[in-house]
């Protein structure tokens, strides 16, 4: 499965071209309505066209999303997938219980991470050295919490809580507590 | 006329407060205290920008936090609540001719919004409570991380601000369908279902098409005012729910938060949150585009039966699309994501894009214009949305959700964007275009603070999305502390446009201040004089 990161360039790079091109297309039109011009109806097909146009993107976006981004269709259907090793996970009272001092993940395996809450809601995500999220979730309590990930790399990742939890909650974090390892022999 | 004189009298001592009608002070109070809890939300959002960069010794994290809750409900209830409210108090009855159904209910309303804000602001300042706008069960009733007190003041302070709303309610369906003494006979049913769009449906199927009874930004007031009871009521409920935790705790009774399903909480306090984003904000906002656009131009609006379609649809989306907050839920149901969370949430782009469209094609068809205030900040504010409703629609993807939810990314590009560019420079334009109506004819102090405030605003607010989303997109949390200057260079980059924002809007009301001089603010203040139901005082 593709890294998170690679998905989001493609996005920033996306909304990015797009804000330079509405910010130029507003300048222009705030340039242009005070100039006197010829022809000021504007041309209802080119309505009719705007509103397709609207239509197309906003049905497209997520069908090409859908079949791009590789964890979307795993997640929606992560209930039939039967994962390759399962992480169970409990927090209360602002901590995180692991079941191992660290999660050890081989590249390409299909982890399930499954987070109780015991007490608030909070959030489970994980993050590279850098700082950057890889992933995340909501993990509300009373509810069963389950995210199935597959690393194509390998890494040393840290847990955070992702969601408030009240102000004694802002700072949950286990570093460095994932370590996902890729024996290059292996093949998949 | 020295500084001073102007000061105190206003500029050219053009504006006379003891002329004005009782209607159009109650507009300038909302419109004041609006203000004024703007300037609140400024403040706190420059402390929380700075604590950001780095940590304010004298600012607890518990303080910072109790900032963080207060912040949007004083810039959403104290501010822009209360600008819509006098706003649209004046406006109904100015657009349908006809006189408010009552001025004492909108009185009460003024009063209960700046009392009921100023309470829950205030006690959350004493005593920290701190469980942050979107309440996630059972964090509002943790009585280990915070003071029972303090949530009960705060809740109550809610709720005042709610009571006020439902005043607002009342009066605006209340002016729409009465009958104002020595009038014919008015058709209340008739009017109110053009203003909710419901005759608009009938003409679809039928042959006799009806003419519509109630203008356009009218009806979209109605149905934005929809959202805003319905929006009312969740948190109403939701607040006596959590009031009744707090009273037992207070009595030492403990129940158990466990009765409560924190995951169907989290869906209708949701549903109920966003009949104001992507409710009654974005009907609203279309109302006042297409209002400001036909004044502005004085031709008619560019495909209005499908401007007034789209409002309707608008309405109806608008109930529909809750699970986009939900999609990093793993235990909502997956066909709630898709249905709600993607598919009915990307009509907001279609609704949202035509009303962009039409108001654009409207000003395009009175070329060449003049580019006054409102015309500036009109095009501001449908620039705000056409950055901010994009965004939007990326984070409401099962995909990209994943990895941009409860980042800087959502608060930023998004909320920041729509909030301070979109809906608050829509504002701004509609406070420019009413501003002589309301008080006679009063002079503006100077065009270049205006101007300023202008880019000031649109700077600072692009700016600072757009630095908070470059962080959100190197993985930085919303609602979360990094200490060690991890995020620095966004931080400060975000800083420098908050400034730039806090700059603006002290401009703006130095402006506002020097225009109407401070005699003029106490005086909007002081009983009117005029003894008459008129908006506007009545040519001698
Ligand atoms: C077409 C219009 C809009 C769309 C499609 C849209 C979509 C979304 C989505 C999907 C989220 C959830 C992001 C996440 O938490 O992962 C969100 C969050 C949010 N939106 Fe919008 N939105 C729209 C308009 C607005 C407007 C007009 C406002 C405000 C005036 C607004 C205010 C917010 C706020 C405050 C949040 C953060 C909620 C939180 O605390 O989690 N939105 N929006
Ligand atoms: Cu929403």
């Amino acid at each position: 499965m593709v890294d998170s990161t690679v998905v989001l360039n493609g996005q920033t790079l996306a909304y990015t071209c797009y804000c330079l091109a509405i910010l130029l297309v507003m300048a222009w039109f705030g340039y242009k309505i005070t100039r006197p011009g010829k022809d000021n109806k504007i041309a209802n097909a080119l309505f009719y066209s705007f509103t397709g146009m609207l239509v197309v993107l906003g049905v497209s976006l997520h069908i090409v999303t859908f079949n791009t981004i590789p964890w979307a269709p795993m997640d929606l259907n992560r209930a039939d997938i039967k994962a390759d090793k399962v992480f169970n996970i409990t927090i209360e009272k602002h901590k995180f219980t692991l079941p191992e001092q660290t999660l050890n993940i081989s590249c390409n395996e299909k982890v399930l991470f499954s987070v109780l809450s015991h007490d608030l809601t909070y959030g489970f995500g994980l993050f590279r050295q850098d700082n950057s999220m890889v992933f995340q979730m909501q993990v509300v309590p009373g509810h069963p919490n389950d995210i199935l990930w597959q690393f194509d790399r390998p890494g040393i990742y840290t847990i955070r809580s992702t969601e408030y939890s009240g102000p004694t909650g802002w700072n949950i974090v286990l570093k460095d507590a994932v370590i996902v390892t890729c024996n290059t022999t292996a093949n998949n | 006329m020295n500084f001073l004189q102007t000061l105190i009298k206003g500029e050219q001592a053009m504006f006379k407060p003891d002329g004005l009608t009782p209607m159009q002070k109650l507009t300038l109070r909302f419109v004041v205290i609006g203000l004024v809890y703007y300037a609140f939300a400024v403040i706190e959002g420059m402390l929380m920008r700075i604590y950001e960069i780095r940590p304010i010794p004298a600012i607890s994290t518990n303080q910072f936090f109790a900032i963080m809750t207060a912040h949007p409900l004083v810039g959403i209830f104290g501010s822009t609540y209360s600008i819509v409210f006098g706003a649209f108090l004046f406006l109904v009855p100015f657009l349908m001719k006809k006189p408010l159904w009552s001025i004492k209910l909108a009185n009460w309303n003024f009063w209960l919004v700046t009392i009921g804000t100023f309470t829950f602001w205030f006690s959350g300042f004493l005593t920290h409570y701190a469980p942050l706008y979107t309440l996630y069960w059972p964090l509002p009733v943790d009585f280990t991380q915070f003071s029972i007190l303090g949530g009960i003041f705060f809740i109550l302070g809610i709720a005042l601000v709610m009571l006020g709303t439902v005043f607002f309610v009342i009066n605006v369906f209340a002016t729409i369908t009465y009958t104002p003494e020595g009038w014919d006979k008015q058709p209340s049913c008739a009017l109110l279902s053009s203003a909710l769009g419901i005759s608009g449906v009938r003409n679809l199927f039928s042959k006799n098409k009806k003419e519509h009874l109630v203008s356009l930004p009218v009806a979209a007031i109605a149905r934005g005012t929809v959202d805003v009871a319905l929006n009312s009521g969740i948190i109403i409920f939701t607040g006596v729910l959590i009031l009744v935790y707090m009273v037992f705790a207070l009595f030492g009774v403990s129940l158990k938060d466990t009765a409560i399903d924190a995951l169907l909480y989290k869906n209708w306090f949701w549903w109920g949150l966003d009949l104001v984003a992507d409710g009654l904000v974005l009907i609203f906002v279309a109302g006042t585009w297409y209002l400001l656009a036909t004044l502005i131009t004085g031709k008619k609006l560019f495909m209005e039966n499908i401007a007034r379609t789209a409002l309707l649809v608008e309405l109806i989306v608008s109930w529909t699309v809750w699970s986009h907050h939900l999609l990093s839920d793993q235990a909502q149901p997956g066909f709630l994501k898709v249905l709600s969370g993607e598919m009915v949430t990307a009509f907001e782009l279609i609704t949202q894009g035509l009303a962009f469209f039409i108001t654009l094609a409207t000003l395009w068809s009175a070329r060449p214009l003049k580019m006054t205030n409102p015309l500036k900040f009109l095009l501001g504010g449908l620039l705000g949305f056409a950055l901010a409703v994009p965004a939007g629609i990326m984070q409401a993807d099962i995909g990209l959700n994943r990895i941009l939810h409860n980042t800087q990314w959502v608060i930023g590009p998004h909320v920041h964007v729509a909030v301070l560019v979109g809906l608050a420079m829509t504002l701004y334009a509609a406070i420019y275009i009413l501003f002589p109506i309301l008080t006679n004819g009063a002079q503006l102090y100077s065009q270049k603070l205006a101007n300023f405030h202008f880019w000031g605003q649109l700077i600072g607010g692009i700016g600072m999305g757009a630095f908070m989303g470059m962080a959100g997109l190197h993985g930085m949390l919303r609602r979360s502390l990094y200490v060690n200057g991890e995020f620095n260079t966004y931080m400060i980059l975000a800083g420098l446009c908050g400034a730039l924002l806090l700059f603006a809007f002290l401009a703006f009301f130095f402006n506002i201040v020097m225009s109407v001089g401070i005699n003029g603010v106490i005086g909007i203040f002081m009983p009117s004089k005029l003894k008459t139901k008129e908006l506007v005082p009545a040519q001698e």
